[in-house]
């Protein structure tokens, strides 16, 4: 009977915390609604060593309440002297020994799950066949590189559903961290080396979530730390090699509309020295010095972190320092007149591979 | 026993650096100034380990290490540390004048190897080694140069005892200043000693 | 020379301070200095709540949100906690152990005029083209892209005011060694000195870390190093190494002394001896040294490996165990005891679930693998502020409510102290509460803003509320102040009637020489003993004689303004011609007044018995 009511405690302990732990934050963006493997393994070791600390808790809690109710010096007491107590060698043991116990039963799969996520063997085989993405880190923006695959595309990561990805993780100018909450832990993208991890997204829960997860740089990197947002496309299998295949082959097409020509003009003349416009980039990373656009007209956000739409995209053309303070495009080419501004939009918005 | 009490041979204690609380004090926080000095070089070596193969474009330790010339410099301090102990070893038997004359041996040494310290700095940056030239550069200049500046602090630390304290002879108030400064100057020469193994012998190896 | 007992003008107040070398005044500096420092972070950390109170907000500009969140932590660690953490010990350990003074009293004044200008010089880059805005930790990739003169300010700063620190580890030590009265054996001593005792040692080995860093960095950016530049071989990780050899130790040595402080209240205010001392004793020094072994689990994410990852992570979770040990041990203290909430008992009642928290989520963040997705999220921000809010700070404002009496002879009032408590308790439970869940939910810390729609804004409302109750509190405890300053009364040697070690058997203040005759120590909490025994005072190991004091001196100033020169004219050395001259003299200024220091004989002085006994009267009839 006791042991029922110890058993029902505990879990109805465990599954409160679950409850409150799951109903926080937005399916896209938050660890508490893991989407894969990898989330959901770092979920398991939250709601673990969560469970563990409540009781610690729980246990000090009620100690600390009952001395401090009854041991408070009453009217008439003031000159009592209590007994002065040396210690207690055996709970001294007691509180030494049960929590090196506890923590015996959170470091065992802290262990186990440190080791799980760094295999990384399968892409670093020869002759490989999973997904690879080399990621970039720059102020303030990503670039996703698939290596087996030729293409290159920027702030929209496109990624299979139901398998392991895999990730090479770098930055270009300052140190930065590659994080996708809901996804799984981050991972920093340093200037001296590169990094690798795998993360896997849940085709059912990518659907839930929008097939569409919130990226974010964790680590300080400037002024537009805050901003530095990217945008995670989780496609089944089947939907994401049509992708590839679509970027492998996509080219600029000519347009007839005179304003399109223009604004191709004007982008030629001032912004094809950094910007490339086909997901096929065959110069080195040095000389990729801004996103690619190959597919800009497909991305969900301008910027990286505005509605996709083209009165945002000439806001941002027209003034980039107001929208991402501290970013390297401002400055790299000359004002545009409004004319210029709708030709350039409207040419960068032909720039689609679906 | 008071520290301005004039001493004799017979009066004067066996261990006069500790003979005061001052002293005492002294001595301690010295020896702990010492440890705080050791994770201080530990972390400079360890810097240099991690770059001493970063050469970029510039020499490398094999190529640009000139060996005959540390080598001496390193006889050099070694012995200066030796002549320091028998400074140390007449200052407990206050013998003033043999104390002053081995300090005196001492810095003359130390200043031996900072000049030779010096040459060498300035030959490898004719070599094009400058302090900017690679990490492994500024991560041995800073190293090296770290310990050149103990040493040349300890000689005008040194100098400035004996001359301060010529004409007054050995008290118990400068008996732990002269103490302290020897410690501090062996502890110079500990560090040489492994700047000289990983540095430099390390270093030509490979 | 004695200077007991007479009248001074404004002018000859400020010249003892700037020449002083009593612990005691010393004390007074760094309270003052680190209370002045304390306002401004807070101000900052306001700032921060503002702008942060709604999405998308342009109370200040990214930019200059970098540089208060940088200056904010900054200030916080270096120049408010550690400054009045060495405030709490100058007023109290000497006092405790039975001596008259510290070992170094010179080098004391030095180590607070060292920490004074750097701190200064630090905070004049406000004013000087910005200030460093790479956080706290300056990472050495963004901290070499900063465009400003900021970081240099920092690099420079905090060199200065660590080898104040350095210093002042280093005189603690070998006060406790070497100046403890007769019968203060290591095992009777104070849990506060204790405390200082472990911290110092992990200053000592915590700090050239740091220097060597600030070094490096230095170096790449005013004098063409390659430390931290990979086109060149240097490597940006070995700055993260260094800083948290460093950093993570700092934490402990800011919370040991806050651990000492609660233990002496709880002891006081429980009327009982501490329970469990010498397990208390093991705790502390098994603190200090796990302490150094588990820097890297603030690197968790940078790429060591599962191995590293592995270990650092099992090696967090030890430390636990001694907290843990402290935790009980304060608990049962109070257990059997007769509880009496003063002001510092209730920080110290409210102490052991607040820190409670900060120590749990201190071990879930050890978990590696979890660790990738709290590190670097508000999650972690609200672990900190737990351990060093709820740890430290309420510590600090513990200690000085508690010490308040002994350091200026009056009583903080009882009311407005309990005002102030409620205000800061509630403030800060419900700034940092919520942000546990803002991490989780995937919002990263650093950002000077967040985009709506993701989450975030109940959660950053009620924080910034919050922020306004600590911020209340705060001011309630200055008015604290001016009203105690002014209005309150002079009390006798053992304000709080329950005191229990040496500090309550002087008089309040304590006297210049703070012991007429050194006192004989017959147990742990001597004071305590001497008062069951029904004695008055303490029993002396010494005849009244003749007190031997050193002499103010204004050397400690003049060698940290030279330094403070110094860092000047190097760093503006590529600008402007005269910054390499004036570089020099800097130098020069500060290698003078050392080299006057060490040829001036400074024999001290003596204060005459007759004056002692003329002193001790006074006291007695205050």
């Amino acid at each position: 009977m006791k042991k029922w009511l110890r058993n029902w405690r505990l879990v109805s302990l465990v599954s409160a915390m679950a409850l409150l732990l799951a109903g926080c934050g937005k399916p896209f963006l938050s660890t508490l609604q893991p989407a894969g493997e990898v989330a959901d393994m770092q979920y398991k070791l939250m709601l673990l060593s969560t469970a563990i600390m409540v009781i610690v808790i729980a246990v000090v809690t009620i100690i600390f309440l009952y001395v401090v109710t009854r041991f408070r010096r009453r009217k008439g007491e003031e000159n009592k002297i209590p007994k002065q107590v040396e210690g207690s060698h055996t709970l001294e043991i007691i509180w030494t020994v049960i929590p090196i116990i506890l923590l015996i039963i959170l470091a065992v799969p802290t262990v186990l799950y440190t080791f799980k996520l760094a295999d990384v063997k399968p892409m670093n085989k020869k002759e490989r066949d999973v997904v690879v993405v080399n990621v970039r880190a720059n102020l303030y923006w990503w670039e996703f590189e698939y290596p087996d695959y030729g293409i290159i595309t920027s702030q929209d990561l496109v990624v299979p559903t139901g398998e392991r990805v895999y990730f090479n993780l770098k930055a270009s100018d300052v140190k930065h961290s590659f994080w996708i909450p809901a996804v799984g832990g981050k991972m920093d993208t340093n200037t001296d080396n590169t990094n690798q991890f795998f993360l896997t997204f849940d085709d059912k829960r990518a659907e839930e979530a929008g097939r569409l997860f919130y990226g974010k740089c964790a680590e300080l990197c400037g002024p537009s730390h805050a901003l530095m947002d990217f945008k995670v496309k989780a496609l089944p299998r089947g939907e994401f090699d049509q992708w590839v295949e679509k970027m492998k082959n996509a080219k600029p097409v000519a347009s007839t509309d005179p304003v399109v020509k223009q604004g191709e003009e004007i982008f030629n003349k001032s912004c094809i020295g950094c910007h490339a416009v086909t997901p096929v980039d065959g110069r080195p990373e040095q000389a990729r010095l801004a996103p690619n656009l190959g597919n800009f007209a497909d991305r969900e956000r301008i910027a990286g972190i505005l509605e996709h739409n083209e009165e945002n995209l000439k806001a941002w053309l027209k003034d980039p320092e107001k929208i991402k303070p501290g970013n390297k495009m401002t400055g790299t080419y000359p004002a545009l007149s409004d004319e210029e501004l709708e030709a350039l939009t409207k040419y960068l918005m032909t720039l689609s591979v679906q | 026993m008071h520290v301005e009490e004039k001493l004799t041979p017979e009066t004067f204690p066996a261990e006069p650096e500790k003979a005061t609380l001052e002293g005492k004090n002294k001595f301690l926080g010295f020896w702990f100034f010492l440890g705080g000095e050791t994770v201080l070089f530990a972390s400079l070596f360890a810097t240099f380990l991690a770059l001493r193969d970063s050469v970029a474009n510039g020499p490398t330790a094999q190529e640009l290490f000139k060996m005959p010339i540390v080598f001496l410099a390193t006889m050099l301090l070694l012995t200066s540390s030796l002549t320091s102990v028998y400074a140390m070893h007449h200052m407990r038997n206050f013998d003033f004048k043999k104390m002053q004359l081995w300090l005196g041996i001492t810095v003359l040494l130390g200043a031996g190897f900072l000049a030779l310290e010096i040459y060498e700095f300035t030959e490898y940056v004719h070599e094009g080694f400058k302090f900017s030239t690679s990490a492994f550069s500024s991560s041995f200049y800073t190293l090296v140069g770290t310990h050149g500046g103990h040493v040349a602090f300890g000689l005008l630390w040194i100098l400035t005892l004996m001359v301060r304290n010529a004409k007054r002879g050995l008290n118990l108030y400068n008996a732990p200043k002269f103490y302290v400064a020897s410690l501090y100057w062996h502890f110079i020469d500990v560090v040489w000693v492994f700047i000289f193994t990983v540095v430099y012998l390390m270093g030509m190896v490979g | 020379m004695s200077t007991l007992a007479r009248k001074k003008g404004v002018g000859a107040v400020i010249w003892d301070y700037l020449t002083t070398v009593d612990h005691k005044k010393i004390a007074i500096l760094y309270l003052i200095a680190g209370g002045i420092f304390f306002l401004l972070g807070g101000l900052e950390a306001m700032i921060i709540r503002i702008q942060l109170a709604v999405p998308n907000n342009d109370f200040i500009s990214a930019g200059f949100y970098n540089e208060v969140l940088t200056m904010h932590g900054t200030t916080m660690i270096f120049l408010a906690a550690m400054p009045l953490v060495f405030a709490m010990m100058n007023a109290v350990v000497p006092i405790q152990i039975g001596a008259r003074d510290v070992a170094f009293p010179f080098l004391n004044a030095l180590g607070f005029w060292l920490f004074f200008f750097g701190g200064v010089f630090l905070n004049l880059s406000w004013f000087l083209g910005g200030a460093p805005d790479a956080g706290w930790t300056s990472y050495a990739s963004l901290s070499l892209a900063s465009p400003t003169h900021g970081i240099d300010f920092y690099v420079l700063g905090l060199q200065i005011s660590g080898f104040g620190t350095l210093i002042g580890g280093i005189n603690f030590l070998v006060t406790i060694i070497n100046m403890r009265a007769p019968g203060m054996t290591y095992m009777r001593m104070p849990m506060f000195t204790w405390a200082t005792f472990v911290t110092s040692a992990l200053i000592l080995f915590a700090f050239p870390p740091l220097t060597v860093g600030l070094i490096f960095m230095m170096m790449d950016r005013l004098f063409g190093g390659n430390f931290f530049d990979p086109a060149l071989g240097g490597n940006t990780i070995i700055w993260e190494h260094l800083f948290w050899i460093f950093g993570h130790p700092e934490v402990y040595i800011l919370v040991l002394p806050a651990f000492g402080i609660f233990s002496e209240i709880f002891a006081t205010f429980s009327r009982k001896r501490l329970f469990g001392y010498s397990s208390m004793v093991f705790a502390t020094v098994l603190i200090g040294f796990l302490g150094f072994m588990v820097w890297a689990h603030h690197m968790f994410t940078v790429g060591m490996g599962p191995i590293a990852n592995a270990i650092f992570a099992v090696a967090t979770m030890a430390i636990a165990v001694p907290t843990g040990i402290k935790i009980f041990n304060w608990l049962f203290t109070m257990w059997g005891g007769s509880i009496r909430f003063t002001t510092p008992m209730m920080y110290a009642v409210a102490f052991i679930p607040s820190f409670v928290i900060g120590g749990v989520t201190g071990v879930m963040n050890a978990t590696a693998a979890a660790d990738y997705q709290y590190h670097d999220s508000y999650f972690v921000v609200a672990h900190f502020h737990y351990v060093i809010v709820g740890g430290v700070v309420f510590a600090l404002l513990a200690g000085a409510h508690y010490w308040w009496p002994k350091m200026f002879g009056k009583m903080l009032d009882e009311k407005l102290g309990k005002v102030t408590f409620w205000l800061f308790f509630i403030g800060f439970h419900l700034t940092f509460f919520i942000q546990h869940f803002l991490g989780l939910m995937g919002m990263p810390r650093r950002v000077f803003t967040f985009l709506p729609g993701q989450g975030f804004e109940t959660g950053n409302m009620i924080s910034t509320i919050g922020a306004f109750f600590m911020a209340a509190g705060t001011i309630v405890l200055l008015a604290n102040v001016v009203i105690t300053t002014v209005k309150g009364k002079r009390v006798g040697n053992d304000p709080w009637e329950d005191g229990r070690t040496l500090e309550w058997a002087v008089s309040s203040p304590a006297p210049e020489y703070n012991f007429a005759q050194t006192p004989l120590v017959r147990g742990l909490d001597a004071y305590w003993i001497e008062k069951m025994e029904g004695k008055k005072g303490l029993t002396p190991a010494e005849p009244l004689g003749d007190i031997h004091m050193p002499n103010p001196s204004i050397l400690p100033f003049v060698i940290s303004l030279g330094l403070f020169v110094a860092a000047f004219g190097f760093l503006f050395h590529n600008d402007h011609a005269w910054g390499t001259p004036v570089g020099v003299v800097g130098l020069l200024i500060t290698l003078g007044a050392m080299f006057f220091r060490s040829i001036i004989d400074d024999h001290g002085f003596h204060i005459h018995k007759e004056e002692v006994m003329e002193a001790e009267k006074k006291g007695a009839g205050a």
